[in-house]
């Protein structure tokens, strides 16, 4: 049943990446405990507005866990705490009257701060075009089912192809690496026989952007799994690093 | 008064679109790099279109609202995409698919778009495939289909719950290799606020920087407009937040028709609406029903002891249930399609039998699936769904049924378009759900993302060779004219207005009120006297923004609120035009439902003499009554029955 809790927020705030950012508290009363951790922060803007001060700058479109452009650090974690969920569905349910909530940016080097909670991750983005696509035009493909692909493949590439994108691995990594990011769409593509032409290039040249664009390095310590809102898995970085040995090998 | 010309091929119906590319022109590729195309929008239609106009050579020039073209609002599709593959021999073919689209559609679709649509659909799975798109396969490693509703074939290719993501970024893959070569230039965080005309053509746009508020010049010759629908007029939505329909009403301001503007559809299956504060709805995938029975309790005293919380939805009885569709239309049952399918669930809240607190919910069951398959079948199948739900709801749909209510979700109608997609300012193209030209009344499901990638891929780079071959000779433009200086003008002068207001009512209070309006006048049941009152209630409405809006910051700068006022005062226009539409149409079709037409039986009632036409809305000035032209629908093949999902 919906009831009512107050809460106490502290919320970064920063003006743009070259000017240093602070926090600044917030009192909220009478959030119902049915509105998701987004609207709350709607309620919140809404008064900021009519005080005529600044809202809070923060990024969301879809609101169903999809989109992945939500990226909110709550109390020390991507997406909050609760495990395989996006900020636009974690709901207010799951707060105590009472309690204070910090909510961060992604810090991470290679996504800077644009405005308060808002950041650029068009690293993500560099990436893919590095390599995160198969080479074929539009038009002159063979019949969809003119190759069997066993269902646990199929399966597991859309596992891998999961990915929202939304950065929050590479935003839990303490070493700010991308390879969760970039080792879904590497083997959901290395998996699928239409992709497997170019899967030693491909693993290549994402790797060498992602470096070039100053994400950290894997030290496999799985932040980037634990707190992964779709559940991309660890397995996925195995076979990249498999991809990307034997494309090195072949050299 | 201008007359419709809509450039349909002669010809046999089935023969159509391969005698149009027959005798098209095109464009040879040394011409190709000199020639410059806008697309605006990143979804299945703007990406696919953007990716495959790059591969032919010519030259794009990409924009999106989002901080990626991935994020697109493409991306929140769930259930499927049709394709007439026929890959489960149970009797689909090209003419079904054509025919059930016309169906579904209430007789209100051009044939000759609907028939090439289903032509083409088999492209676009062959193409997804091709680009890693990873579809459901059966253990044999052929694909897997679904059934959606208003159809009785399996024709349905999906990615888990997520076939729109997977699509868009199979669309967004093939966009990404095309801005790394550099045919493709993208403009993330922009916002497209006029399209400029230069001697009767579109020939660039207006653009925001969203990060710094600055206004940006882009010239080309040809536009292509990917913008979506404009469901978000009804504020509470399955749209995504920035989702709107500016671009459009630019379009049409600028001369383009708008077409059939009060064919909206309302999803049955959404999360009911659970407080003021809510600020979107979350649809449920149609892909439920194949195994989701709806239901209502049989009794009055039963759904009332429910809304008290006295009762539990599993403490009814199966004698005491009513599964109202199974009931009223034994052939479909729960596969009735969308429009039939909401009213039916308004029909039983409003005659008491509703569940939740408010009343304005039904049930949608699986526990008799989970019986006949086990509960790890209907997870593979739903499983990311039946997470959705739980968190939002706070419920175990596997325990206790979905509580579900129809909400707006798609807008049928969109700027009309040729069968080039043309829209009726040359050089100005609109595809996907921006155009109106494939759903008639009503879309079936499964069909968006259809006709997103199928004019993206297969359609419009085609056809807009056709318009570009006699452009070869004129040179790239410079942004710097006449034209250009005028319309951004009208831009600055229009921020410059918001910003001068200053008001004591926030954007979102007026987006409310806007959406309060739409939602209970020119709802899922209209009438001559609510959408008389909405035109009345909106234009009251306009003045009160314009009295009273508050937009805080500054004009160049990153100002979120700015930008939502800026879609908001675009919102009223198309509120207006709906109502508008709707008082015309004096009859009941598909999305549009007109209470004083309807059966005895409370179906839709069409006027076929009278309404067999896409109202077309041309611009005449602000504050001026818009001119109606009409297209009449002349179908050659097709004979239009009432819609029976019956027998």
């Amino acid at each position: 049943m919906a009831k009512s809790i107050n809460i106490t927020l502290n919320i970064w705030r920063q003006k743009d990446a070259k000017t240093k950012g602070h926090f600044e508290t917030y009192a909220l009363k009478d959030i119902s405990t049915n509105a998701s951790f987004l609207e709350m922060l709607d309620i919140l803007n809404e008064q900021l507005v009519k005080e005529h001060k600044e809202p809070i700058a923060f990024d969301h479109d879809c609101r169903e866990g999809i989109c992945g452009m939500c990226s909110l650090y709550i109390n020390g974690h991507p997406h909050g705490w609760e495990t395989e969920i996006t900020t636009c569905q974690l709901h207010m349910r799951k707060f105590k009257d009472g309690d204070v909530i910090t909510i961060e940016p992604w810090r991470s080097r290679a996504f800077p701060v644009i405005r308060d909670l808002m950041v650029d991750r068009s690293a993500y983005d560099k990436i893919m075009q590095a390599g995160g696509f198969v080479s074929v035009n539009t038009g002159g493909v063979p019949d969809a089912n003119a190759i069997a692909i066993p269902k646990p493949i199929a399966d597991e590439a859309m596992d891998s192809a999961s990915c929202i994108g939304c950065g929050a691995c590479a935003a839990a990594c303490k070493n700010g690496s991308a390879m969760l990011f970039v080792s879904a769409k590497v083997s959901q593509l290395a998996l699928l026989p239409q992709g497997k032409a170019e899967a030693a290039a491909r693993a290549k040249n994402m790797v060498a952007k992602m470096d070039e664009l100053g994400f950290g390095n894997c030290t496999n310590t799985g932040a980037c799994a634990a707190e992964c809102p779709k559940g991309v898995s660890l397995t996925n970085i195995a076979r990249l690093n498999r991809e990307f040995l034997c494309a090195k090998l072949k050299d | 008064m201008a007359t419709i010309d809509s450039k349909i091929p002669k010809g046999p119906l089935a023969e159509k679109w391969t005698r149009y590319k027959n005798t098209q022109k095109l464009v040879n590729p040394a011409n190709k790099r000199r020639l410059d195309i806008i697309v605006i929008g990143t979804g299945l239609a703007g990406a696919s279109a953007a990716a495959t106009l790059g591969e032919l050579g010519f030259n794009v020039i990409n924009f999106c609202m989002q901080d990626s073209p991935r994020r697109a609002h493409s991306i929140a599709a769930q259930g499927g995409i049709n394709a007439a593959k026929n890959y489960q021999n149970d009797g689909d073919s090209i003419y079904r698919l054509y025919y059930d689209t016309i169906k579904g559609g209430d007789y209100r679709a051009r044939e000759a778009n609907v028939y090439r649509l289903a032509e083409v659909s088999n492209n676009i799975i062959d193409q997804c495939v091709a680009q890693g798109v990873p579809f459901a396969r059966e253990y044999g490693g052929t694909l897997a289909n679904r059934s959606f509703g208003g159809a009785q074939v399996s024709r349905t290719f999906y990615a888990k719950g997520q076939t729109g993501q997977q699509l868009l970024l199979g669309a967004y893959s093939a966009l990404s290799r095309q801005i790394a070569k550099g045919t493709v230039k993208e403009y993330n965080r922009r916002e497209v606020l006029d399209i400029v005309i230069i001697d009767g053509r579109a020939r660039g746009v207006i653009v925001r920087n969203m990060l710094n508020g600055k206004i940006e010049r882009y010239a080309a010759h040809a536009v292509v407009m990917a913008t979506g629908g404009y469901g978000n007029a009804y504020f509470l939505s399955t749209n995504a937040m920035h989702s709107n329909g500016s671009v459009a009403m630019q379009a049409y301001r600028k001369g383009a028709y708008f077409a059939n503007p009060c064919y909206a559809q309302i999803h049955p299956t959404c999360i009911p609406v659970h407080g003021d504060y809510q600020s979107k709805l979350t649809l449920m995938s149609e892909s439920l029903r194949n195994d989701g029975r709806i239901w209502v309790p049989k009794k009055k005293e039963d759904a009332e002891a429910i809304r008290a919380g006295k009762l539990k939805p599993t403490d009814i009885k199966e004698e005491d249930r009513d599964y109202y569709l199974e009931r009223r239309y034994p052939a479909f049952g729960n596969l009735v399609p969308r429009d039939v399918a909401s009213r039916a669930a308004k029909e039983r809240c409003d005659a008491g039998f509703g569940v939740a607190p408010s009343g304005l919910a039904v049930y949608l069951d699986f526990s008799e699936a989970i019986n006949r398959l086990g509960r790890k079948a209907i997870e593979a199948k739903y499983g990311n769904l039946f997470q959705m739900y739980e968190k939002i709801e706070n419920e175990n749909p596997y325990e206790t049924p979905m509580k579900i209510y129809p909400a707006i979700h798609y807008t049928m109608g969109g700027i009309w378009v040729d069968y080039e997609l043309q829209t009726s300012v040359p050089g100005l193209f609109a595809i996907g759900e921006a155009n109106f030209s494939d759903h008639g009344a009503n879309r079936l499901g499964a069909s968006a993302l259809m006709q997103g990638l199928a004019d993206g891929y297969f359609v419009l780079p085609y056809t807009i060779q056709n318009y570009l071959s006699d452009q070869i000779q004129v040179p790239r433009f410079s942004t710097d004219c006449a034209e250009f200086d005028e319309a951004e003008k009208a831009v600055e002068d229009k921020i410059k207005k918001i910003m001068a207001v200053q008001g004591d009512k926030t954007v979102d209070d007026l987006h409310k009120e806007l959406g309060h309006i739409m939602w209970e006048y020119v709802g899922m049941a209209r009438t001559k006297e609510s959408l008389t009152l909405a035109i009345e209630k909106i234009k009251a409405l306009r003045e009160d923004f314009w009295k009273h809006v508050y937009v805080p910051g500054k004009a160049e700068d990153l100002n979120i609120e700015l930008g939502k006022a800026l879609r908001l005062i675009d919102f009223f226009d198309i509120g207006e035009l709906m109502a508008r539409d709707g008082l015309n149409r004096n009859e009941s079709c598909g999305g549009h439902f007109r209470t004083e037409f309807q059966t005895e039986e409370g179906e839709a009632l069409r006027q076929d003499e009278e309404y067999s036409y896409v109202s077309c809305w041309h611009y005449k000035g602000e504050g001026v009554e818009p001119e109606m032209l009409k297209e009449p629908l002349d179908y050659e093949e097709t004979e239009r029955k009432t819609r029976n999902y019956k027998n």
